[in-house]
């Protein structure tokens, strides 16, 4: 059976230690340190963010995280297993699913189809080559389940060039959601949405927290606020603060590099 | 929570009465009585030509496999024309003359030099990829020519077709037509239920973002290879038929150049649609004909056509036929 | 020995040739972002107008700087009229559109020179041998062609490192759209590069013409080897097509020249005869298979895209 077709009904899990792990994580690009000695710590069902203003190195974290980019030094574990080498595919198959900042979608095909193809990457191995896929119960039926469950059930016929920007969002996290993921990496899923569309993702968000762990790169402090058990403020590749939302909140030096900058411009609310 | 799937969410495919089915049934239609109008008219030459006409687009159909659904330019396939046309002409020099043996020969042989040849490929991508895969067919060409023992630059008569142990006899030039379009159909047949299969829709994916693929958990890879092997496998089997068809072999049939044809044929039909590598092949095939008769300088106007396709068609003739103008 | 020595100066001299057309396709490729497999038609051009102008006024240098010139305006001509359309294209659509351009090239060739092939010849003088070792004796005219193609190396590398033009080739090779948002005119500058890389074709295939061919065909065999070299020497990169361009010269040089030899020693006589043409031909690209298998990026890559 596919791990995909409880991607609905997910537990949350009573283990105590993190969920995601990294130790002195490093990456240099030439002679700029996107990511210095990075230490996180995600606790099981938790909905973690990361926060930092532009270029502090929030895409170069998703990179290591996700697999695409190879850290220099450091290493990273995944419910205990150290996942610093595995490639991309293989942490997907272990349960980190990643939505993408600039939407990455299969647009010649529906939002079904989307979805589909990602319930199929856990649904066992892919070397079957005469059954009309298209038609598989196994493979439509837990797509379309994330389809409603993210409120695209409507456009689900649909091709994806078709669909609005804040639906290609909408997309992008239901097909992490049909992974049957433990851990969702969300970079930035509320870029160039309006107050409306952004409200409608919170919400669903929401309803996530306590039964998928979420980590959640964010400039929309108010979603941030809402949403988040615990915040990372990351600033030139460093953590320069992490912990509760108020204490962060509190905090001289965050408020100084990051919220303090903000404030004073009279905004409370970024679009990346 | 359960959820009622709407059955008209999953559409499926009409076959609609457009003027491109129109086209395509009427073309199989033609191809189908062909052998009649030579029998009728005694005109041997076209039904030659129309046989190799179907054997190149079985090429063109495994070709289009890789290229339009899986999206890997590969310029280096009709090495496996090659092989499979060696497989046969040299398993018959050195005695062994039945089909049973050398066809499967021929399409083993180059499945295994398409498992070498993507694995190595694969670990590229883009130009990258097709500039190595054009590589591997130039040496593979070079190596038939330094066969001196199997004809070298000369090539290799094949005096006796493979022998069926009287199943069909090759010689009759109309059975051989109507075996070649048999297999033609049945591999379009295969590849029609194999591209919307888990596997085809795999690497359909791959084409279309093999980045997210990758990150809703693909091994992509794999799968390109094994498209790349089953592509490579079937278009050795055309080499067979090939090789049966003109009675001879030679490295020219792997030149470089042979294998832009193919190309050409799965382009000019429209990329990743079932039926377009025939429309393709057929069309090139005339158009290289026709052109050869009415000019002792054919590429002239060829070479310059093919450059207009490059520029300004869409989905190939097929796509013409929809209608689709301009991107 | 000697001979030794020899084959491997006609290794370096091969690979120098082959470098001058690896570059040209990589500044083509890495600034325009366009497969031209029409290139070695590019070549193949130059040969022939060599062999043409040198017939027309009886000097080799003459004949070498009006090729040059003519292969330069044939390249810019080139660009506007069937490049230019094509960047808007994916690179399948350069891999047909260009293989056209072969196919008529080819055609328009044959056309023009006739079926046969042409002749460069030299004064008599470039092709005495003189000693360059103890003992070791070489033609001049291939010393002339090691040392020539290593000065338009030099030439290139100053060009593309020390000048304003090659500033802005670096610029657009990493960023197309900032350059054009400068206010340079993009066009101009790729009809430029792409007549830059058809003049470094041209010379590579004057140089040449007196040794080997001036025939229909010649540019295709000869492309196909320079890809092999850009695979080795690595993505998008000058230097590493230097270095892999000396590599693959030597090694299909040497290869070609000893390995039949040695796998007499190998193997039975009938065994080698049969395989010892094909597995020296095979010699570069087993190199490159094993570079594929270690280093798929090769040897000295550009950047990490």
């Amino acid at each position: 059976m596919c791990t995909a077709a409880s991607a609905v009904c997910l537990k949350g899990g009573v283990v105590a230690s993190a969920l995601l792990q990294t130790e002195r994580l490093t990456r240099r690009f030439g002679g700029v340190v996107a990511a210095d000695r990075i230490a996180l710590d995600i606790a099981p069902n938790e909905v973690h963010a990361v926060i930092g203003p532009n270029g502090a190195g929030k895409t170069t974290l998703i990179g290591l995280l996700s697999g695409e980019i190879a850290p220099q030094e450091g290493s990273i574990r995944f419910d205990g297993a150290d996942i610093t080498r595995l490639p991309v595919y293989r942490r997907s198959q272990l349960g980190l699913a990643r939505s993408f900042q600039i939407t990455s979608l299969f647009r010649d095909f529906t939002a079904l189809d989307n979805v589909a193809l990602a319930v199929q990457a856990h649904c066992g191995h892919s070397f079957r080559f005469w059954r009309d896929a298209r038609y598989e119960d196994e493979l439509r039926k837990p797509a379309f389940a994330a389809l409603e469950r993210v409120g695209l059930k409507e456009r689900a016929a649909v091709r994806v060039d078709k669909l609005s920007h804040g639906e290609h969002r909408q997309l992008e996290i239901a097909m992490a959601l049909a992974t049957g993921p433990r851990l969702l990496l969300l970079d930035e899923p509320m870029a160039g949405m309006g107050p409306e569309e952004s409200a409608r993702m919170v919400r669903m968000l929401r309803e996530l927290k306590g039964n998928v762990t979420i980590l959640l790169i964010e400039h929309d402090m108010e979603a941030v606020f809402a949403l988040a058990d615990r915040l990372t403020v990351l600033v030139y590749g460093r953590i320069i603060a992490s912990g509760e939302p108020e204490a962060i909140r509190a905090d001289a030096a965050v408020r100084q590099a990051y919220l303090g900058e903000k404030e004073s411009a009279g905004e409370g609310k970024r679009h990346g | 929570m359960t959820a009622s799937l709407d059955p008209t969410l999953v559409a499926r495919p009409s076959l609609a009465f457009t003027p491109r089915t129109a086209f395509t049934a009427a073309l199989l239609v033609i191809l189908a009585l062909f052998p009649l109008y030579s029998l009728v008219t005694g005109n041997t030459f076209v039904l030659t030509l129309f046989t190799r006409v179907l054997i190149l687009a079985i090429g063109a159909v495994s070709l289009n496999l890789i290229m339009g659904y899986g999206g890997m330019v590969s310029f280096g396939h009709a090495a496996y024309l090659g092989i499979g046309g060696y497989a046969v002409g040299i398993l018959a020099k050195e005695g062994i003359g039945s089909g049973f043996v050398q066809w499967p020969v021929a399409v083993a042989a180059s499945a295994l030099y398409a498992l070498v040849v993507g694995a190595l490929s694969l670990r590229t991508r883009g130009v990258y990829f097709i500039m190595i895969t054009l590589a591997f067919a130039q040496m593979i060409y070079y190596v038939a020519i330094g066969l001196d023992r199997y004809g070298g630059d000369d090539g290799l008569t094949i005096y006796k077709r493979s022998d069926f142990a009287g199943l069909i006899d090759l010689n009759n030039k109309t059975l051989f037509y109507y075996l070649c379009f048999a297999i033609l159909l049945a591999s379009i047949y295969l590849i029609s239920r194999l591209v919307n299969s888990r596997f085809g829709l795999a690497i359909r994916g791959t084409r279309s973002n093999e980045r997210r693929m990758r990150a809703i958990g693909f091994p992509t890879v794999r799968y390109k290879l094994a498209a790349f092997v089953i592509a490579g496998a079937l278009c050795g089997l055309a080499g067979a038929l090939l090789a049966n068809h003109t009675n001879f072999i030679s490295p020219a049939l792997m030149h470089w150049t042979r294998s832009g044809d193919l190309i050409v044929m799965v382009v000019l039909g429209g990329l990743g649609s079932l039926f377009g590598p025939v429309i393709g092949a057929v069309t090139f095939l005339l158009l290289q004909e026709g052109l050869s008769r009415f000019t002792e300088y054919p590429d002239l106007i060829l070479g310059p056509i093919l450059l207009l396709v490059a520029i300004y068609v869409h989905g190939g003739i097929g796509g013409l036929l929809e209608g689709r103008r301009g991107g | 020995m000697l001979y030794f020595i020899e084959q491997c100066l006609n290794g370096v001299q091969l690979g120098m040739l082959l470098f001058l057309l690896a570059a040209g396709l990589t500044l083509v490729f890495g600034i325009m972002d366009l497969v031209n497999l029409a290139h070695g038609s590019l070549y193949m051009l130059g040969a022939y107008f060599a062999a043409t102008f040198a017939v027309l006024t009886g000097s080799f240098v003459i004949a070498l700087i009006g090729a040059l010139l003519a292969s330069l305006i044939a390249g810019m001509v080139l660009e506007v009229i069937a490049i230019r359309p094509l960047y808007r294209r994916d690179h399948l659509d350069h891999v047909l559109g260009t293989f056209g351009l072969i196919l008529f090239f080819n055609e328009l060739v044959r056309l023009v020179w006739g079926p046969e092939g042409r002749t460069l010849s030299l004064p008599p003088e470039m092709l005495t041998a003189v000693q360059i070792l103890p003992g070791v004796y070489y033609p001049i005219y291939r010393l002339v062609i090691i040392l020539a193609t290593l000065a338009v190396a030099a030439g290139l590398y100053v060009v593309v490192m020390r000048t304003r033009l090659g500033m802005l080739i670096r610029a657009g090779a990493s960023n197309r759209e900032m350059v054009g948002a400068l206010g340079i005119n993009i066009k101009l500058l790729y009809t430029l590069v792409f007549g830059l890389g058809a003049a470094l074709a041209a010379f590579a295939g004057v140089m040449q013409a007196p040794i080997l061919t001036v025939q229909i065909g010649m540019g295709e065999n000869i492309l196909i080897l320079a890809f092999v070299v850009i695979i080795i020497g690595g993505i998008g990169s000058i230097r590493g097509a230097f270095v892999a361009a000396l590599i693959v010269g030597l090694i299909d040089t040497v290869g070609r020249a000893f390995l039949p030899d040695l796998l007499r020693h190998v193997l039975s006589t009938n065994a080698a005869q049969t395989l010892g043409p094909s597995l020296s031909s095979m010699s570069i690209y087993m190199l490159m298979a094993a570079i594929l298998v270690f280093r798929p990026e090769g040897l000295f890559p550009a950047a990490s895209r």
